[in-house]
């Protein structure tokens, strides 16, 4: 397995201004010392409650925010600003499906122009396959040509061209958003939510889908997703996220099978289970990780002001890390 | 004796749209008894929140026929008068919503949301605010003297639907709808406000109606289901007979969709087509089964009685094609929408 | 939410730096001066110029610029040359900011209070015929050029049913207009009504559409299962919503009243500032002019802090902690 991507102890901070003249007088740690590594052909996923900063590492992935601090590789290649990004035409590689497909397609245009907006950018790769480095083209006949190409791929007939968002289901919609990402034979593509709004019927085309083109290009993800049910079946590895930091990281096995930290717990205790007999004893079972992450928060946060601040990740196993004092032992 | 709360009977629904009335719920029955939590559970687009707005007396008169009976404790709601209607709103059943941000004014304090709720039908009512306080401490808001100051917009998701929950409970409803109620939230908070309601129902012994698309939230809360498609109910069961033994291939199929616990090898089964169009609807066939790609024509166009099929007393069923329903294997969903 | 007003306060400094600025540069760009043209034929070049001379009209324009400014910040904007000659500028004002302001409070007024009636009676009735007429009426009022408009209250007012008193006639422009402070104001109110009639159409179709918007938030429907009446509804949520972005412009509907008034002022001999601006423009009384523009520039700003002041009040969501 080869790294696609590293991120290094990556900060991203927003400023926080107030007073007489509108100082920085603090800082928001959306994202507060992250590191990972996604390897190509996989999906990694990342999940916690919203706030917790998923966004805008995704953000600072693909060049919609420069990190305040930190370093992100691409193939050992630094990209952490977005002008270095722009530099190696990084966006052709690396493309972002967000979660509300209404607002993140230009109601304006057509599918068609949204479609081919990347391929405008970074041109029309003459072959099909992650991340293929060959000749590109700006010739106005293959960019449609390639249009009706990804149509075809994310399953939408080719009249859809000429048609406009609004036309669309949700489910539709996403698929449009993935047929948009994947325009320019990206490497990565990172996820935000992709199916949060879905119905469930809706919801499992679309991610049938993603592991279809998953298998077929090698393409990787960074899957980011509050629902554990859904990053269970989707994804290699796990990090789970608290404000702006890691609390725990592994493989999926180690995060369902072995969850040390007590934020997973409490994620993992709030999933719906569908079997009926079980559901007193969840009950239970959710209460009792409830008062134990409200009553022992010093056990497993440090306090930053009101906020509360993981622990550093501690390695338990070669696959597992846990923010932990001392790794929990 | 169980006693009856809800009783809904042949009810029907339809909107004008561009100048023709179109049928969004044909013929619904169901019925809740004191302290019991119904859920009704389809896609979105099937009918739930039409029938909600039913019991609510919400729809525009103008714009929307309701036919059939509806009964709230005996008492015959299709029919009422506004001002009839608004006398019942608030005070025999109470409502919680989706989003709990955009059901909340933005420009009213939290206290005064509350307070309305009780003295709209009652001016009279002292100690309002007391009462405010209470409810805000029966939803598990601690510090509810701060947040009746507050605004929607400074309160975190879940505590501005623990806010809805107050005002929904403010004058002990009788029944309870709940249209949604976590479908907004994160898996933690929807866990927490989940466990709230539960935990109201069984203090007030009030009846639920619990409106979801999602199986989880289902197998978690009711203590019967009710499964909706295309403005129809097409399978009746108590939640154990429902996920140990489904019957109605739509149930089937949204069980099969799940991917909670599915091998990631695997390929989630993914139901092709959508919801009809209201005016594609033709109730006489069991809809649903135009979205089976291997059955034939016959099948699917075959006429289907009124009369929902007993499997046992706890379990009614829409057709007869239940009986011999097998998915075909290996599935194969691939680009369809 | 002081300390917000404060910076703002603080902020329009160099913005009225600025408009004096601006203001100043378009007064020297005024053809002519009030010496050329409306002195005594028989005057002579010479004499023109010891004139000129006396009045500082033939230093650079920087330094009549920081002479003028100087005066301006003790008060003094200058004598009249033309419309009351030898007055102090301030006096002329003084006098003549009454009639102006009151007719324009009471136009406002009349504006918001016929806007909102219309705009609520047209959309608990969408529609319906009271909702069509009003539509129509307000589509007819836009559609009609002002002149016309204000000839028409005129004729039907003064000469058909003669129910207002008209200027004119009735205030003396020498006397103080708050020593009959009352039965000056009524000489105020056909003015504003026709202003106020003239200018509620474009805020009466804006909150409409914003009354039918907010009928269909989610929180009218929490409303209605609370029990509330619609009517009610209406009353205690979705007006305040509804009225939100308009409430913002009040701020500016009131210091734009200077503007407005110069026709409604010269129409109907009614002797506030507009009339004042009109008379000082075609006699080139550039002090007054100046003077007029200055406080135009002053109210606007004014309108500006008074609008984000609003804005802040009726919505919690952007009050500054
Ligand atoms: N542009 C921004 N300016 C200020 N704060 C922001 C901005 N974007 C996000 N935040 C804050 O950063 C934190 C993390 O946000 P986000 O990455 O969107 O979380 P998630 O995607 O996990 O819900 C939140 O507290 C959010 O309010
Ligand atoms: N006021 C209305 N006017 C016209 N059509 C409506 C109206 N309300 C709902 N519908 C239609 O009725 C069908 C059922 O909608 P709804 O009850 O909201 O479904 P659900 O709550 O199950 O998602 C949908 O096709 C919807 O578009
Ligand atoms: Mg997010
Ligand atoms: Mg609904």
């Amino acid at each position: 397995m080869s790294e696609l991507v590293r991120i290094e102890n990556l900060k991203v901070y927003y400023p926080v201004r107030s007073g007489f003249f509108n100082r920085i007088t603090d800082n928001i740690k959306a994202v507060d010392d992250v590191s990972f590594t996604i390897e190509a052909g996989q999906t990694y996923g990342l999940v916690g409650e919203s706030g917790s900063g998923k966004t805008t590492i995704g953000k600072s992935l693909v060049g919609l925010e420069n990190p305040t601090s930190g370093k992100i590789l691409f193939e050992g290649q630094e990209v952490t600003q977005i002008k270095q990004k722009k530099a190696i035409n990084y966006n052709k590689d690396v493309q972002m499906v967000f979660q509300d497909s209404q607002s993140s397609l230009n109601p304006r245009k057509t599918i068609g122009e949204i479609i081919a907006e990347p391929l405008k950018s970074f041109g029309v790769p003459n072959k099909i396959g992650a991340g293929y480095g060959g000749e590109r083209s700006f010739e106005q006949s293959k960019v449609d040509e390639r249009v009706l190409e990804l149509l075809d791929i994310v399953g939408l007939p080719a009249r859809t061209i000429s048609q406009y968002p609004f036309q669309f289901s949700g489910g539709q919609r996403q698929r449009i958003g993935v047929a948009r990402a994947l325009a320019t034979n990206p490497r990565l593509i990172v996820a935000d939510e992709p199916v949060s709004a879905l119905d469930l019927s809706v919801q499992a085309q679309v991610l049938n889908f993603m592991k279809k083109i998953q298998r077929d290009y090698a393409i990787s993800f960074l899957f980011i997703s509050h629902d554990l049910g859904v990053v269970k079946y989707m994804t290699n590895n796990i990090a789970i996220m608290h404000n702006g930091r890691f609390v725990e990281l592994g493989t999926t096995e180690d995060i369902f099978n072995d969850a040390s930290h007590i934020y997973t717990k409490r994620l993992l205790s709030a999933i719906p289970s569908l079997d009926v007999s079980q559901r007193e004893a969840k009950r239970v079972y959710r209460k009792k990780v409830e008062a134990e992450f409200t009553q022992h928060q010093d056990t497993y946060y440090q306090q930053d002001g009101k906020r509360l601040r993981a622990y550093d990740l501690q390695q338990v196993t070669k696959t597992h890390f846990v923010a932990l004092e001392n790794g929990g032992v | 004796m169980k006693e009856k709360l809800l009783d809904a009977k042949d009810v029907s629904v339809a909107f004008k749209i561009a100048g023709e009335y179109q049928t969004a719920l044909h013929k619904v029955n169901l019925s809740i008894n004191r302290g019991e939590v119904l859920a009704l559970v389809g896609e979105s687009g099937s009918g739930k929140s039409t029938f909600a707005m039913s019991v609510m007396g919400l729809h525009n008169p103008e714009q929307t026929q309701v036919t059939g009976s509806i009964k709230l404790n005996d008492n015959e709601l299709i029919g009422l008068t506004e001002r009839q209607f608004d006398k019942y709103r608030g005070v025999s059943v109470g409502m919680i919503f989706q989003d709990p941000l955009s059901s909340l004014n933005p420009l009213m304090k939290i206290g005064d949301q509350i307070a309305e709720a009780i003295t709209v039908h009652d001016k009279q009512s002292k100690e309002v605010k007391n009462r405010v306080q209470q409810l805000l401490l029966d939803v598990g808001i601690v510090d509810a003297k701060r947040v009746s100051q507050q605004y929607p917009h400074e309160l975190s998701g879940g505590m501005r639907q623990r806010v809805m929950i107050a005002i929904a409970l403010a004058n002990e409803p009788d029944l309870i709808i709940a249209d949604e109620p976590t479908t907004a939230l994160d898996a933690t908070i929807q866990a927490q406000i989940l466990d709230l309601i539960k935990e109201i129902q069984l203090k007030k012994n009030a009846g639920i109606l619990l409106i979801t698309h999602d199986l989880g939230v289902v197998a978690e809360m009711a203590d019967s289901v009710n499964v909706m498609y295309a403005g129809q109910i097409v399978e009746q069961a108590s939640v154990e007979e429902l996920f140990n033994n489904p019957k109605h291939p739509y149930t089937r199929s949204l069980l099969r969709a799940d991917p909670s616990d599915v091998n990631p090898g695997e390929d989630l089964y993914a139901i092709p087509g959508t919801v009809p169009a209201l005016n594609d609807m033709d109730h006489s066939k069991d809809l649903f089964l135009q979205r089976v790609p291997w059955l034939n024509d016959e099948v699917v166009n075959a006429p289907v009685s009124e009369e929902l099929q007993k499997v046992n007393a706890q379990h009614y069923v829409r057709g007869n094609v239940w009986k011999t329903f097998e998915f075909e294997e290996p599935v194969n969903n691939e680009e369809q929408v | 939410m002081w300390q917000t007003v404060l910076r703002r306060v603080l902020l329009m400094i160099p913005q009225l730096i600025l408009v004096s600025i601006l203001v100043f540069m378009l007064a020297q760009l005024m053809p002519g001066d009030p010496f050329y043209g409306n002195l005594n034929p028989n005057s002579d070049l010479a004499t023109i110029e010891r004139m000129r001379h006396a009045a500082g009209l033939d230093l650079p324009w920087y330094e009549q610029y920081i002479k003028w400014v100087g005066n301006v910040l003790h008060g003094d904007l200058g004598t009249s040359y033309v419309v009351n000659k030898g007055w102090a500028v301030t006096r002329i004002i003084g006098q003549r900011i009454w009639p102006t302001l009151s007719m324009g409070i009471i136009a406002a007024i009349l504006t918001y209070f016929l806007a909102i009636t219309q705009a609520l009676l047209a959309a608990r009735n969408e529609n319906k015929l009271i909702d069509r007429a009003l539509m129509v009426w307000n589509t007819m009022t836009s559609a009609v050029p002002s002149i016309v408009f204000y000839f028409i209250m005129m004729v039907l007012f003064v000469y058909i049913i003669p129910i207002f008193p008209i200027s004119g006639t009735g205030i003396d422009d020498s006397q103080n207009f708050t020593t009959n402070f009352f039965g000056n104001l009524s000489y105020a109110f056909l003015p504003a009504l026709t202003i106020a009639l003239f200018s509620t159409n474009s805020i009466f179709q804006y909150l409409r559409s914003n009354l039918l918007d907010q009928q269909a938030q989610d929180y009218v429907r929490t409303a209605r299962a609370k029990g509330v009446q619609i009517k009610d509804v209406f009353r205690k949520h979705i007006l305040r919503n509804a009225f939100l972005p308009i409430a913002s412009g009040i701020g500016y509907s009131i210091t734009g009243v200077l503007g407005g008034a110069i026709f409604a002022e010269t129409i109907f001999g009614y002797p506030g500032l507009g009339a004042l601006f009109v008379q000082a423009l075609s006699g080139r009384d550039y002090t007054v002019i100046t003077a007029l523009m200055l406080l135009q520039g002053f109210l606007a700003l004014m309108g500006g802090l008074l609008s984000d002041i609003i804005s802040a009040w009726v919505d919690p969501r952007i009050r500054v902690k």
